[in-house]
């Protein structure tokens, strides 16, 4: 149990911040908050990528001589260009955001129901 | 022990109900995931990382909360426990989920086995440069990362068309940035603006031989423009980087990654391989990764900076108003 739970701790952990990024987008009413809660959720999968990635006594992929152990390029990739895709939709979300609140005048979710009930 | 401050950052922004509080500490999240990424040997990702989670991203949020106010007014929605409950069994099966894993750091995993030794192996012989990440992100998968770019563009698009403001209402707008009164902040920042510019042209073209190419050079390059706009104020800084030549840009590193692949393709062979660009594979290989990565970094750049700018403009016309 002990060896499971060292050899898995990043996963696990992975698996925590997940689940509370999925918490904050399900369970609190503020658009921006949910912005800030799918952020969370986005990076927990960047961190399960890189841990995937990781060899043990590997150095960072660029080669030099003399050293043969390297980690995993493929998921760095991966997730490089997913940071920068990640804060352009993050923004377009943040742009909807601004424009609830102009449309609607609150970015609380229980109100914008509640206005688009009256319609 | 970071990825326990991690935890902790985590629970504290679903707790705290001040999102300027939840703002700043999605920064320091951002920031402890970036040396998360150096332990873990992902040293180019973690340059992009600390430049967008403890830079940009919570930059645009305070933009936002500028707009949209500070406080949440209601903390809990009607599906809390039903969410609550969702979750712990989500997190659960998932839990279960890990045990067929195989242990972290493990040679023979299977996301060893694949593609990866090959990359790793055959890279310097097939394209002629150190950086591993490099050669898989500009070469390998080139076609995937000029869908990439492709997704950045659009979604700057999207900001843009969102939130643009006509000419006429953009007239009225002055004032110097109240930021400008800071002193230490003034003098610091001059001495740190140029070296950031600097640091960015060197990540975008030492890419291929240490950590770093377009996609950090450019989130760097525009964290230091939008740092000058946050100090000297969006006009002068719309002196200095010209809107309109911004959004030229922006189309013109896609469009320039793009007539790559064009160039390539009429000279025989496929689509971004770069190969064709030279008798030497290894020359035709630097020269596309060299001009790709330009265009990438031009790109990322122009669109960060033009999103920024919306979202100021948006703020400046509401402080008027």
């Amino acid at each position: 149990m002990i060896e499971q739970l060292l050899s898995h701790y990043n996963y696990w952990v992975v698996i925590i911040l997940m689940m509370v990024g999925f918490y904050i987008v399900v369970a609190q009413g503020n658009l921006v908050k949910k912005v800030v809660g799918l952020n969370i959720f986005q990076t927990s999968v960047f961190i399960f990528y890189i841990s995937v990635g990781k060899v043990e006594g590997g150095t960072a992929p660029i080669l030099v001589e003399g050293v043969d152990v390297y980690s995993n390029p493929l998921p760095h990739v991966l997730i490089l260009t997913a940071i920068v895709v990640g804060i352009a939709t993050t923004a377009l979300a943040l742009a909807l955001v601004i424009r609830i609140k102009e449309a609607y005048g609150s970015v609380e979710e229980s109100e914008l129901q509640i206005r688009d009930q009256q319609c | 022990m970071l990825l326990f401050l991690l935890i902790v950052t985590a629970f504290a922004i679903a707790y705290t109900k001040d999102l300027f509080a939840v703002v700043m500490l999605a920064g320091i999240y951002g920031l402890l995931s970036a040396s998360f990424f150096v332990a873990l040997d992902a040293v180019d990702v973690a340059f992009t990382e600390a430049a967008v989670g403890a830079g940009i991203s919570p930059l645009l949020m305070l933009a936002t909360l500028g707009l949209t106010g500070r406080f949440q007014t209601q903390t809990k929605s009607r599906f809390y426990l039903l969410g609550f409950a969702l979750v712990v069994l989500v997190g659960a099966l998932l839990m279960i989920g890990t045990a067929d894993m195989p242990a972290f750091g493990s040679v023979d995993a299977p996301a060893q086995q694949h593609v990866a030794p090959r990359y790793i192996e055959k890279s310097y012989e097939e394209i002629a440069i150190p950086n591993v990440v490099t050669s898989v992100l500009a070469s390998y998968r080139g076609f995937d990362t000029l869908g990439e770019v492709a997704v950045i563009f659009t979604a700057g698009l999207g900001v843009l068309s969102l939130l643009s403001i006509s000419r006429k209402e953009e007239e009225k707008e002055g004032g110097v940035a109240s930021m400008y009164e800071h002193t230490i902040l003034r003098i610091v920042s001059k001495i740190l603006i140029p070296a950031m510019l600097i640091f960015a042209l060197y990540v975008q073209f030492h890419g291929e031989y240490g950590p770093g190419g377009g996609f950090q050079a450019g989130v760097i390059f525009a964290a230091a423009i939008i740092l000058y706009s946050i100090l000297f104020g969006l006009d002068v800084a719309k002196r200095v980087v010209n809107e309109s030549v911004l959004q030229i840009l922006a189309a013109l590193g896609l469009l320039l990654y793009g007539s790559v692949g064009v160039v390539t393709m009429l000279s025989g062979k496929n689509f971004l391989d770069y190969n064709a660009l030279a008798e030497d594979p290894g020359t035709g290989q630097h020269i596309g990764i060299i001009v790709i990565e330009l265009g990438v970094g031009i790109t990322v750049a122009a669109v960060m900076i033009l999103i920024f700018f919306a979202f100021s403009r948006r703020m400046d016309r509401e402080g008027g108003a």
